[in-house]
Formats: structure tokens, C-alpha cells, sequence
């Protein structure tokens, strides 16, 4: 049975896709820097620390997390992800947006006019029940549909 | 150009609608939505310089040396000159085996055309690359009140605290673009309610605690909220000696790293705990004992990562971050008296003391200390030893050090400052 929740609207835009889910504080350094620096075509999460994601294929996928963690270039990471074509189709935070993930679409947004579709605050409940492979339809007012 | 619900002034408004150029407007519009997306209704003038993070030309990151040649290209730059994190590579006294230097080669593989565009954009002098931008010697020192946007973790929990600054945890660029614009968005830490604490912490230790232990135990405890400390002015006395200084700049780099603390208070000793007191803890604030039970529970809960646990450590780093002229002075005659009274000449582990250039410079000029360090093989540096730890070869080798920043995010193990000492003189 489909479950709806609604968020806050960071980067709006309607999209459906596949989810993976990340319980834990993505690092977007450590994710996306092997993928990145061997110039693949599939971004593969490299990230020993983050059981959730480690070794999943992250391409085009949307991401569902409580928030990302580690250094202070994880923004510009995530945005030379982008420009790669590695990024996320689409970012579903639990809590409040942090600010490495917030630089990162922003700056992808401004600059490389390559949006990732970003809502915030959708709660614990999402995070809870919200499974690997469940198909994530997102609307333009922050509604999430997962089936 | 995009609805902000900001305040803006005229001439913000002119910037964002693209009458001063499309760069301008985008840095405008990256600063504008980065602050609504954090509830900020303005943008404020900042105080003083900027402190970059970004120091590393990693040829991976394509599109922030697209952006710093568009910035250059019309001729933006910030508005004071900036200070940046440190160098990543220092060949003449870090040594390096050809295949380590290899790897160094194609990972900074764009350094010196990013330390052009560094320049370019507003970079204050050659010596402005240090994690500890606020030492005297480095000069980019804020004042208490002031408004700054910066990036490093530990530069921004020390200016915060020790000092009284403000500024918040930015994400790298946007501090830079902060700084093109002169102006930040009014948040967070930048805000007389977002300085508040939700934590009181009790140090109830029988001694002065280790400064990375009790920063690391904070830090993993309070995560990003900020914490009020008691019980420290036991052992560092009231007020802010350059010692005490020295304590909190250690203490406040592991609570950021360990955590993510970007502002702490400490009752009678930092600048707004000895004005406020306890009026700066919120209604509800949650409780955290650390006697000397929870600094050995911490210290026990650090894991080893090395392949073999027992092995003789190849490398020694003192000073993550960057080491004060004085913690400099003394370590350099910790370890020249310990290796005489050693009855060795040498360090036994290649040791790498880092401080800032300007820092290091100093140093120097006492020629007899800095000889008489030099004998003992020991070297001072000016670099990152994170970015050192980043060539997966170097972070093969046992590398010890005394900084929990390091440790954090690194495979380097963890060793209390005498410990460290011992096993430079006679491991």
C-alpha cells in the first residue's frame, strides 16, 4: 500500500524513481570520491563507515537519509558528482537539510543549472518505513509517495 | 531570477535581478538561498576577512576551478584579503617514497594553478595557508561582535568561542562567495538565541582532562549544539591566559570533529560565559557529567585501524590542528631534553610538528632552539597532515599522533601527549 508524506520544498520538482535508503549520516567525500576520481560512468557508494550504502549503485537513484556528514567540501563533491552525471535523481531528508547538503544543491543548481529535486523535513516516520527499491513518486508541493 | 523571501536591500535586489553581471548574480543567489534554506531573513555586513577551507587543488573538483576562473574573469574577488586552510604537500620535511609522491602528484595535481586563482580572488599573502588563521602571527584575527563567514570547523569554534566572533559551520564556496559579497546570511550562530546552550557539562575530574579527550567526549555527546562547561576554571583558572587559549583551541577542534560543536561556553573563562553565566543555557537544557571515569571510557572507545596493531609507528604528527608559537616552543624542548635524558640523539619515530608558516617562521628566529630541534630529526611543517592521510598509501603506514582531529578521520592512532613523547624518544 502506497504511504504519503509531506515535506518541506528545498529544490522543487516532480519526478519518480528507485529509492535507497541510508539510516545513518551519508559522507558525501567518502561516497562519491573513488567513483568520482576513476571517472566512472555508475557511482558505487565507497564509504566503509555507512553500512547502509556501501558498494549500492547510487546512480540516478533517489537518496533518502536523515543528513549528510563530513568535511566541509562534501557541497562541492556532491556538485562535481553532478557534473559528472553520478548525482542522486532526487534528495528526501528526515530532519532538517544540513549545510554540506544544502551547498552541494544549491551550487549544482546556480551554476551547473543541474537540479536535484530536494525535500526536507519529511520526518522519522519516512526514514522508518521507507525500504531499498520501493519506487518514490515526488510532486511539486513537497508531497512523497512511496509504493 | 528566482522569489526570495529575504529582506534584501536595494542594492542586494539590483545584484540578484543580474544588473551587475550574471556572475555576480549567481554568487548572490547561491548566498540567498543558502541562508533561506536555514531561516535567515537577511543578509548582514561581515566584520572581517574570510576563512577559506577549499586549500587543495584536487584535479577532481572541475567545477569549483570552472567557477574560480569565471569569478576571476570578471574580476570579482572578496573584499578583504582571506587566509585559507593549509598546504597539502611539503616534500623538503615530509618525506615521501616515489610511489607515495606519485600518488601526491596526480591527487593535488592542479595546486599551483589553484593557488593562482587563490590569489586572483583575493588570497592575503603566500604564508596565509593555516588551519589557526586567528594566531597572531598568522593575522587574521577577529574581534569579539564580529560577523564572519568562515568554513574550517576548528577556526570557526575557536572564533566563536574563545573569541566571541560569529560566525557559522558554511560549507566550502560559500564562504568565498560570502566574502565576494562582503555580506552573510543572518542565522544560526550569527544570532543571539542560536548562541544559547542546550547542555550543561559538569567536568568533575580529579585533574586538568586531556584537551582532545574532553573536546572528543563533548563533541560526540552534544553533536552540533552547543554546550556550557564548568568545572575547567578549576584547573586554567578565570579568564583566558594563552594557555587556556591554547586548551580550548585543542578541546574545541575535537568537539567539532568528533562532533559537529561549532560555539562552547566555559564558565568564568570564554568571553560570553563570563559576562552571561548559566543565563545562557536554555529552559530544559540536558545534563552531561564527565569525571574521570567517562575520559577513560572515551579514550577506550577509540578503535585501532591499523593492519597490525603491534607495529613500530613510521610517523609522528603534533599539531592538528596547526601548533600555537609557544606549543611549538614547547614541544620542540620536550622532545630535545627527553631524547638527553635518554642518553639517544635521534627521534626514534620521524616526528613532524605543524604549525602555520608565519608561525614557523617565528620559530625560527630563536636559531638555537630551531638547531638544536633539528638535531634531534624532527621537522617542523606547514601542512595538513589530514590531506597528508589522504594518499591511501600514507594512510597504510602506523602514524601516530596526539590530535583527535586526526584520529577522527584518519587511520592515525590516538596517543595522550606523554605517551606520544615516549614513543618518539624510545619506541
Amino acid at each position: 500500500m502506497a504511504k504519503e508524506f509531506k515535506g518541506r520544498v528545498i529544490l522543487g520538482g516532480e519526478t519518480t524513481g528507485e529509492a535507497v535508503v541510508s539510516r545513518y549520516g551519508m559522507n558525501l567525500l567518502a561516497t562519491y570520491q573513488k567513483s568520482a576520481l576513476k571517472k566512472a560512468k555508475r557511482v558505487i557508494c565507497a564509504d566503509q563507515n555507512n553500512p547502509d550504502l556501501y558498494k549500492k549503485d547510487l546512480t540516478d537513484k533517489i537518496i533518502c537519509l536523515p543528513q549528510t556528514i563530513g568535511s566541509t567540501t562534501g557541497g562541492m563533491v556532491l556538485e562535481t558528482a553532478v557534473q559528472m552525471g553520478l548525482g542522486p535523481r532526487a534528495m528526501l531528508f528526515s530532519g532538517h537539510i544540513d549545510s554540506l547538503a544544502a551547498a552541494g544543491i544549491i551550487l549544482s543548481d546556480v551554476w551547473l543549472k543541474k537540479r536535484i529535486i530536494t525535500i526536507d523535513q519529511l520526518g522519522e516516520d519516512f526514514l522508518q518505513s521507507v525500504q531499498d527499491g520501493q519506487t518514490i513518486e515526488i510532486k511539486a508541493d513537497g508531497t512523497v509517495v512511496v509504493s | 531570477m528566482f522569489q526570495t523571501k529575504m529582506e534584501l536591500t536595494p542594492d542586494e535586489k539590483e545584484i540578484l535581478e543580474g544588473k551587475q553581471g550574471e556572475t555576480l548574480q549567481k554568487v548572490m543567489a547561491s548566498v540567498v538561498l543558502y541562508g533561506e534554506v536555514f531561516g535567515a531573513k537577511r543578509l548582514v555586513p561581515l566584520d572581517g576577512p574570510v576563512h577559506l577551507v577549499t586549500s587543495f587543488g584536487i584535479p577532481l573538483l572541475t567545477p569549483v576551478f570552472e567557477m574560480m576562473d569565471e569569478l576571476i574573469a570578471h574580476n570579482l574577488k572578496t573584499k578583504d584579503p582571506f587566509t585559507v586552510d593549509p598546504r597539502p604537500l611539503d616534500y623538503a620535511n615530509v618525506k615521501c617514497n616515489p610511489l607515495e609522491k606519485l600518488v601526491f602528484k596526480i591527487m593535488y595535481g592542479k595546486q599551483e594553478e589553484y593557488e593562482g586563482q587563490l590569489q586572483k580572488v583575493g588570497l592575503k599573502d603566500e604564508n596565509a595557508f593555516s588551519c589557526t588563521c586567528y594566531l597572531p602571527e598568522v593575522g587574521n584575527i577577529p574581534k569579539k561582535g564580529d560577523i564572519l563567514a568562515w568554513a574550517e570547523s576548528s577556526a570557526v569554534v575557536y572564533a566563536n568561542s574563545v573569541i566571541g566572533a560569529r560566525s557559522n559551520r558554511n560549507s566550502g564556496i560559500i564562504e568565498l562567495f560570502c566574502g565576494i559579497l562582503g555580506k552573510a546570511p543572518e542565522f544560526g550562530l550569527l544570532t543571539d538565541e542560536g548562541r544559547r546552550a542546550k547542555w550543561l557539562v559538569e567536568v568533575k575530574t580529579t585533574k586538568v582532562p586531556n584537551a582532545q579527550v574532553l573536546g572528543s567526549a563533548i563533541g560526540m555527546k552534544v553533536v552540533e549544539d552547543v554546550p556550557y562547561i564548568t568545572g575547567l576554571d578549576r584547573f586554567l583558572g578565570a579568564g583566558l591566559s594563552p594557555d587556556t587559549c591554547d586548551y580550548l583551541k585543542d578541546m574545541g577542534a575535537a568537539s567539532a570533529s568528533n562532533g559537529a560543536v561549532g560555539l562552547y561556553h566555559v564558565e568564568n573563562i570564554t568571553p560570553e560565559a563570563v559576562e552571561e553565566g548559566r543565563n545562557l543555557l536554555v529552559e530544559g537544557y540536558q545534563k552531561y557529567v564527565i569525571d574521570d571515569q567517562e575520559i577513560e571510557r572515551v579514550i577506550r572507545s577509540y578503535p585501532l585501524l591499523w593492519k597490525r596493531p603491534e607495529a613500530r609507528p613510521q610517523v609522528c604528527f603534533i599539531g592538528c590542528p596547526h601548533l600555537s608559537l609557544k606549543q611549538l616552543r614547547d614541544w620542540a624542548e620536550k622532545i630535545a631534553s627527553g631524547l638527553e635524558k635518554a642518553g639517544r640523539r635521534r627521534v626514534a619515530v620521524p616526528t613532524l610538528l605543524c604549525a602555520a608558516p608565519d608561525v614557523v617562521e617565528a620559530f625560527k628566529k630563536d636559531t638555537a632552539a630551531y638547531n638544536r630541534l633539528l638535531a634531534t630529526g624532527a621537522r617542523t611543517t606547514s601542512i595538513c597532515a589530514l590531506m597528508y592521510m589522504n594518499n591511501p598509501l600514507c594512510a597504510k603506514r602506523p602514524v601516530i599522533t596526539n590530535s583527535n582531529k586526526l584520529r577522527t578521520y584518519t587511520t592515525a592512532k590516538f596517543m595522550l601527549d606523554d605517551e606520544v613523547l615516549d614513543a618518539i624518544i624510545n619506541s
